[in-house]
């Protein structure tokens, strides 16, 4: 798994519903506000953690995602590993494209949340879904 | 054998009767609820149960039978929530029955302490996990009740507000991915016609997360906007935010952005043949005296 160091904390929130998705992202920010990440760091991990716990709830029919605070050395880091039972993800490249969508989104979720964050990793299959994960180093 | 709950039945009156002085001196809410209303709870609870009928054991709490008597418990519970009931005084409610049940108990089995005992705790068991249940279902009405609240508060929060004649404004405030999104922003257009109004500043310092899905309904809705004659601005993007967007790579391009809601209706006011000028300002009457 991406990230290195050890495991400071370590949370899990259930994505089912779209409350779900809004309490993930209360619970990403109140960790990042917590191990003062600046705002700009929180911002930008907070909508990734948006935009994977959307997909976990929209494309792979609900899941959960683990919130871990990361300590390597000198440096903190907080991981997200979003996972699924889903259909996976057959065409990972296809997923990241800009602008590709299976549904009526506008496909940037999964390409732009890479972007957002410092580590990005996607493990699929067709039988055990869909697990993204990120880690945002401060 | 004669059952618990048949003999229950036998004496329904006596119990309703019990039960309600409990009820009268345990239950202090009067403010909330009035001894009528009260009584008359108790004894649709009391049928309910009894109607299940002298076949259903009270150990098998998950019996299908069971559902009608778990439905009134959700929905007195739900209710109580409403009317502002902690979820302890609703579960005392249901354990107010206890006596009642407990002294039929005694004078019928009285005298064969193994039957007394057995029938005591099947009992006491079953109306523990009903008190349970109305706790579980205050929790849910309770969820609701604020879900409701939320959903009323975002409506309330985001009104859309005539600026100057034939320019409107949405100032958004909270989490946009819930279903009032689409409600927010159609009352935005909805406003637009009403007012024929040529500009309409959507102010975004409200929002804490732009995602792509708020991407998206704002997208749409400056589109519809566009065709109804309408220009929009979009306002108060935050420096964090207006970095995640670029991250994102949601294209703004074609979109009139301005950092401040102020520039925005500045702009909307001189697009549409207004000018803003600073009034002339007499020099205030303190410094005019020092002057002298
Ligand atoms: N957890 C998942 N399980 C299955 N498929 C997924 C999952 N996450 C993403 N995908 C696939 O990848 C595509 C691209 O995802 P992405 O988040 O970029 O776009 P989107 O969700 O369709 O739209 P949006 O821009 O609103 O996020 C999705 O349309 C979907 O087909
Ligand atoms: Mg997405």
């Amino acid at each position: 798994m991406i990230g290195a160091g050890i495991v400071l904390k370590s949370e899990t929130v259930p994505i089912q519903t779209s409350g779900d998705v809004v309490l993930v992202r209360q619970r990403v920010r109140a960790c990042a506000v917590e191990h003062r990440f600046t705002i700009v760091e929180q911002t930008k991990i907070v909508t990734a953690a948006s935009e994977l716990a959307r997909n976990t709830l929209e494309h792979g029919l609900g899941g959960s995602v683990d919130l871990e605070v990361l300590k390597d050395g000198g440096r903190l880091g907080i991981r997200l590993r979003f996972q699924d039972r889903g259909p996976g993800i057959a065409n990972i490249a296809l997923a990241l494209t800009d602008g590709y969508s299976s549904g009526k989104g506008l496909g940037l979720g999964l390409g732009g949340s890479k972007r957002l964050v410092h580590e990005f990793e996607i493990e699929s299959s067709p039988s055990a879904g869909a697990t993204v994960t990120v880690v945002r180093w401060k | 054998m004669t059952s618990l709950l048949a003999s229950l039945q036998e004496n329904r009156d006596a119990i309703l009767k019990d039960w309600t002085q409990q009820l009268r001196t345990t239950l202090q809410r009067r403010d909330l609820l009035n001894v009528g209303e009260l009584e008359s709870q108790a004894a649709e609870m009391l049928a309910a149960i009894l109607q299940v009928g002298p076949a259903t054991k009270l150990e098998e709490f998950g019996a299908p039978a069971w559902r009608p008597v778990k439905d009134l418990v959700a929905s007195l519970s739900a209710s109580r929530a409403a009317l502002g009931f902690t979820p302890s005084e609703t579960a005392l409610f249901v354990l107010s029955l206890k006596p009642a049940i407990f002294t039929q108990i005694r004078g019928k089995w009285g005298n064969d302490g193994d039957r007394l005992f057995s029938e005591i705790s099947a009992a006491d068991g079953f109306l523990d996990k009903l008190a349970l249940h109305t706790t579980d279902s205050y929790i849910h009405g309770r969820d609701q009740l604020i879900a409701r609240q939320q959903e009323d508060m975002l409506e309330l929060s985001t009104p859309v507000v005539t600026l100057w004649d034939g320019i409107v404004a949405l100032p958004l405030i909270g989490t946009l991915d819930s279903a009032r999104t689409q409600v927010v922003m159609e009352s935005l257009l909805q406003a637009i016609v009403q007012t024929s109004s040529r500009y309409a500043i959507i102010d975004i310092t409200g929002v804490p997360t732009v995602d792509t899905l708020v991407a998206q309904h704002l997208l749409k809705t400056i589109t519809a906007a566009r065709l109804m004659g309408a220009e929009c601005i979009l306002s108060g993007i935050r420096p964090q935010i207006a970095q995640t967007i670029v991250h994102l790579g949601i294209n703004l391009q074609d979109i009139v952005t301005k950092a401040k809601l102020a520039d925005a209706f500045r702009m909307a006011l001189e697009a549409s043949g207004r000018k803003v000028v600073r009034a002339e300002r007499s020099a205030p009457a303190d410094s005019a005296q020092r002057a002298l």
